[in-house]
């Protein structure tokens, strides 16, 4: 008898508490100031809206294949994962500690970015995640970002996920500072049409960060490929000090030598050498990843 | 103020400083012994890839530097460029790699001063202002996390209805005084002294760890953060 293979399990359709039950080694996790405590949003009830007990992340300590990290993740179901103050502090706690116990971070992004309701203390809220974030990461810490939710990964968040150390996203994992709603608002429908779904996947979808190096893993919409691409995403290298940054100007600076005056997705891929490049979007995983893998830019120790 | 009333007040004995596309670069002598690196983003420029890219090959190069002169940044600018090109080449990269060039800059030794004496907002204030290791503005300054139109689409509400709730509640509102109550701003300069004075008074004081939630709980703006990032840390240190 062989045993059965598992059912895929989406990570999209998945909340936050349900891909971490699965993420985690079994039994493993600890929650810190969980939903029982009722750490409440103090400025929702201003705008009658509705709160939630965790504030929309949960944040904890767990093992993976063994061994030990802290885990924070965001629900995008709440408020679209929105930063406020208890959500963005409950994540900086976390990293304060993460530097200390020197301990490896695994981070499930599902946000819009910051809370528009109390949008001053979201805003103040992510720059101290990031300082937290490269304190932690001077010390050798690894930050990894899993990037595959409902919400995206966006504003704010989407600094945040930069500063990790490696990132591992799913083809509905989209990654970007202005979301294409707020590009169509401020630019118009000409600049960007966020009704075009495909558009969106070719500028900010998780094929295009792939190829171009602005994410180091790609794995299919399933908890158990997340699973397996944070376990490999925590040997990747981590330490944050002048070379690194020095590279990162550097692969940064030829990307836009490169790619800079290409005006679409399916142009920058054709400039990487891939074949039919407009047939990308279509091919399954494990199709896709033969294919851009032999051409992809990547950023190596280089974040 | 105006970017070179503010450089002749901060640097009565002399500056050289350039402006091309939207920022700012030289140096200025604040007294015989202190040079002072100057960067800065002017004119309420939007800045996309290649400004972000531009401002940290700079700091960059400061950092590597073995002196410790300080690093200013001056700050006017928009958001983040919103475009689809911007997206396309990986903003979110470039500009959290501004804000780690900023930090390197602040840990090897040369202290970080934002002052912001213009506009910013979102993802630029992020990575510029409140990326720096101290922050400090002029009055009439406008920091802004969203504006208040777009806000309203965003919530739903109308923007007669959010100017009334930013009277009691400043934690949403757009503004110098609201984003100071939150901790974000550590010192309003006076324009009415020499801001070399208080330039120098600050770079007196050492530089510390990120007191920001601290503050904005004493200044009654954030009342939550500090305490519960502190007992997040608590419970984390404590599981071990």
């Amino acid at each position: 008898m062989t045993s059965p293979t598992p059912l895929p399990r989406s990570w999209y359709e998945e909340s936050a508490r349900g891909r971490l039950a699965h993420l985690l080694d079994a039994g493993s996790f600890t929650e810190f100031l969980g939903p029982e405590r009722r750490e409440l949003s103090p400025h929702l009830a201003l705008f009658n809206l509705p709160r939630q007990f965790d504030d929309g992340i949960i944040v904890g300590a767990g093992a993976l294949a063994g061994k030990p990290v802290l885990v924070a993740a965001q629900e995008g179901r709440f408020m679209g994962g929105a930063i406020g103050e208890v959500h963005g502090a409950k994540l900086t706690g976390l990293l304060h500690a993460a530097r200390q116990l020197k301990r490896d971070v695994v981070i499930l992004f599902d946000t819009g970015g910051v809370r528009l309701q109390e949008a001053n203390a979201g805003e103040l809220a992510i720059s101290e995640i990031i300082r937290a974030t490269l304190d932690a990461r001077a010390e050798g810490v690894r930050m990894v970002g899993l990037l595959g939710g409902r919400a995206g990964c966006y504003g704010g968040g989407s600094l945040i996920a930069g500063c990790c150390s490696a990132l591992v996203i799913s083809e509905q994992g989209r990654l970007s500072v202005s979301g294409p709603e707020v590009i169509e608002t401020n630019k118009g429908v000409e600049e960007f049409d966020s009704r075009d779904r495909a558009l969106v996947w070719r500028t900010m979808g998780g094929k295009h960060r792939y190829l171009i190096g602005g994410v180091d893993l790609f794995v299919g919409d399933d908890v158990a490929a997340f699973r397996a691409g944070a376990v490999a995403a925590l040997e990747r290298p981590a330490l944050l000090d002048p070379a690194a940054l020095a590279s990162e100007q550097g692969r940064l600076e030829r990307r836009l030598a490169r790619f800079g005056d290409a005006t679409d997705g399916t142009e920058v891929w054709a400039r990487l050498g891939l074949p039919h490049p407009a047939a990308l979007p279509d091919l399954d995983t494990s199709a896709f990843l033969t294919l851009a893998n032999t051409q992809r830019e990547s950023a190596d120790a280089a974040r | 103020m105006r970017p070179a009333d503010i450089l002749s007040s901060l640097f009565p004995a002399g500056h050289q400083v350039g402006e091309a596309g939207g920022l700012l670069s030289g140096t200025g002598r604040l007294d015989p012994q202190t040079v002072v690196d100057i960067v800065g983003i002017t004119g309420k420029t939007y800045p996309g890839v290649d400004e972000a890219l531009a401002l940290a090959g700079r700091i960059l190069a400061i950092a590597e530097r073995p002196d410790p002169a300080p690093l200013l940044f001056l700050v006017d600018s928009g958001s983040q460029r919103m475009s689809r090109r911007d997206e396309l080449m990986g903003l979110s990269e470039t500009l959290a790699h501004l804000a780690k060039a900023l930090w390197q800059a602040e840990r090897a030794g040369h202290r970080t001063i934002g002052l912001l004496y213009g506009g910013s907002a979102a993802g630029a204030f992020i990575a510029t202002a409140l990326a720096c290791g101290s922050l400090v503005a002029l009055p009439g300054a406008w920091p802004e996390v969203m504006d208040l139109p777009s806000m309203a689409r965003v919530t739903k509400l109308s923007v007669e209805v959010l100017t009334e709730k930013a009277g009691t509640t400043p934690v949403f509102a757009p503004g110098l005084d609201n984003l100071f109550a939150t901790g974000a701003i550590a010192e309003i300069w006076d324009p009415a002294r020499p801001l070399s004075d208080q330039l120098k008074a600050l770079l007196a004081t050492p530089a510390t760890a990120d007191g920001r939630a601290e503050l904005g709980r004493e200044r009654g703006g954030r009342l939550k953060a500090a305490t519960i990032a502190q007992e997040v840390e608590r419970l984390a240190l404590a599981h071990g």
